[in-house]
């Protein structure tokens, strides 16, 4: 009876866990099979040949090199700004008595949970009117505007829960407040910092709607907004498309990868508190 | 997060702290990050509000019209559509999401042998982009795709029809891949939520008697209240934002059928450049988040005050 169910158990999440990866690896498959092939036999077949020149074709001809340079033009200092500013501001507000420090950090907060849809269009406005339209910097500053809320909320939960004696101690040895947040907080607010950083990275990199709203060039798009461009450059060419779709993916999958039990704690440190 | 705070130990500390908050290193710390999001976030926040009041083509000056684009919403069929079509996609993809995410969270939650690997695969999509993961459907869908070739294999090719362009099923092809990607990013919410409940619960439940459903119904869910009201308020913001998926497969077509009030923004404002009338509809969005945004803030404000 046990058996029975340790078997049902496994046979369901064989089946659903194929149903999950499946379309990924069949994209995966498609990306290396040639065009000749799927002309013939359709996306739905099974390949009958193998060819890494999509990869070539996306990375070179679909602009898809010059747009992962891009995304990680506007990516890396993204991450860097917003958490480095959400952490001055998280440092502050949660050890100090600042007045209205309440406030503040919920106003900041409310900032984020806006939809983006009331800000689209005074910030295109607003980045034409500062000559950054159009610019990896409009995007940049929107990206570290908008996160910035919810940074800032989430490391001042877990500054603020920090012993209050190490900052005390820090103080009695002479230590300044620049000193203390550099030396004292910083490090101790790494695993927060490790876990926003790999969600931000993600969010950011797979951004399509601020991007196609303060950019308009095709040679300044990032990564995820130019392989809807790849899609109508290359109609019918499903393997050059698939193959973008995967060089699209790696890097938040690597990531991912990388800092995987940073991301899932991530995830959860909104939903415990 | 444990939420015990250090409070014991501020009385000796206090008028130092007092003392130190004067400090313009400090002022600086919390009003640079403050005015980046003001010039950022706040103020277009408002503009967006006075621009709902103007007819505005984005090269004139907008001018004032008062409420004419909040009346013409009214008598809007395109618009009536898309908050239709908002409507069901907060019921089925944040219903399903929630469903589904809780589901196998339930399921996957005990240290099992091959756990890891099937909460790795439920979670892959999540970091995915939405347009990565549009793309991946498209393939799905395309005629004589895998939809397609499934359907004929159990002899179902009756069924088989342009998935995407037929406005029956193009909303609900939209929210398929949608779904996809954000049941296992619900599961893992809810198995952090899972792992804060104390195992002593549960085995006291079970010495009372209490068989599985009444533990998950008496214990389970009241002690998930927490996350139930993340994850709730998640849901409805992201459902209220979806746009990138639907852009990414139809644009909102074939003939609307599929568009949300995020596209119908999108579209308005940059592709008709009606600078008034899309900011009036991206204002019916924040008045339906308003509620939801309104809760996560009482919530937080709770959270600080304890």
């Amino acid at each position: 009876m046990n058996k029975l169910r340790t078997g049902a158990f496994h046979t369901g999440m064989i089946l659903l866990s194929l149903l999950w990866l499946g379309p990924v690896l069949w994209v995966v498959v498609m990306s290396t099979r040639s065009f000749d092939d799927i002309a013939a036999h359709g996306v739905g077949s099974l390949p009958r040949s193998f060819t890494l020149d999509t990869y070539r074709q996306a990375w070179t001809d679909g602009g898809e090199l010059r747009a992962l340079i891009n995304s990680m033009l506007v990516t890396v200092p993204s991450v860097a700004l917003s958490l480095g500013l959400a952490a001055t501001a998280a440092f502050a507000l949660s050890r100090f008595r600042i007045p209205g420090r309440r406030t503040i950090l919920l106003l900041m907060l409310a900032g984020n949970l806006l939809p983006p849809q009331i800000l689209l269009i005074p910030v295109a406005k607003f980045s034409e009117l500062t000559g950054l339209y159009d610019t990896l910097w409009a995007l940049i500053a929107v990206q570290v505007g908008f996160g910035l809320g919810f940074y800032t909320f989430v490391l001042h939960g877990f500054m603020r829960d920090l012993p209050g004696e190490i900052q005390e101690a820090a103080t009695i040895d002479g230590a300044g407040t620049a000193q203390i947040f550099t030396k004292v907080m910083l490090p101790l607010t790494r695993p927060a910092l490790a876990a926003l950083g790999a969600l931000s990275f993600t969010w950011i990199f797979n951004d399509l709607l601020w991007a196609i709203t303060v950019l308009r060039t095709d040679d300044n798009m990032p990564v995820t907004p130019a392989l809807l461009a790849l899609q109508g450059q290359f109609v019918s060419s499903w393997n050059v498309i698939a193959a973008g779709t995967v060089i699209a993916a790696v890097p938040t999958v690597a990531v991912f990868l990388r800092f995987q039990r940073h991301f899932v704690s991530g995830l959860a440190l909104g939903a415990v508190k | 997060m444990t939420a015990t705070i250090s409070t014991t130990s501020v009385t000796p500390t206090r008028r130092r702290r007092r003392s130190a908050r004067l400090s313009p290193l400090l002022v600086a710390f919390v009003l640079v990050p403050f005015a980046v999001e003001s010039v950022w976030v706040f103020w277009p926040a408002i503009q967006g509000f006075w621009f709902s009041l103007t007819r505005w083509d984005g090269m004139t000056p907008p001018t004032f019209v008062g409420t004419d684009n909040y009346v013409e919403l009214a008598g809007d069929a395109t618009f009536r559509g898309a908050l239709v079509n908002t409507v069901i996609w907060l019921v089925l993809f944040g219903g399903l999401s929630v469903l589904g995410g809780f589901g196998m969270a339930l399921v996957l939650q005990k240290e099992r042998r091959f756990v890891g690997f099937y909460r790795a695969a439920l979670f892959t999509p999540v970091v995915f982009s939405l347009v990565v993961t549009a793309l991946v459907w498209r393939v799905f869908y395309q005629p004589d795709g895998i939809a397609d070739t499934l359907l004929r294999a159990v002899g179902l090719e009756q069924l088989i029809r342009p998935w995407l362009a037929d406005p029956q099923t193009a909303l609900y092809a939209v929210i398929l891949p949608a779904l996809w990607r954000q049941i296992g990013y619900v599961m893992v919410l809810f198995l952090a939520g899972l792992k804060a409940i104390d195992p002593a619960l549960h085995e006291a439940a079970r010495v009372d008697g209490a068989n599985s459903w009444q533990r998950l119904r008496h214990v389970t869910i009241p002690q998930l209240k927490g996350v139930n009201a993340v994850v709730l308020s998640v849901i409805v913001i992201d459902s209220l934002r979806s746009f990138d998926i639907v852009w990414s497969l139809t644009k909102g077509g074939p003939y609307h059928s599929s568009e949300l009030l995020s596209t119908y923004m999108y579209s308005t404002a940059f592709q008709s450049l009606r600078l008034g009338y899309a900011s009036a509809i991206a204002v019916v969005i924040f008045v339906l988040a308003l509620a939801v945004i309104l809760g996560y803030l009482v919530r937080a404000f709770r959270e600080e005050a304890s």
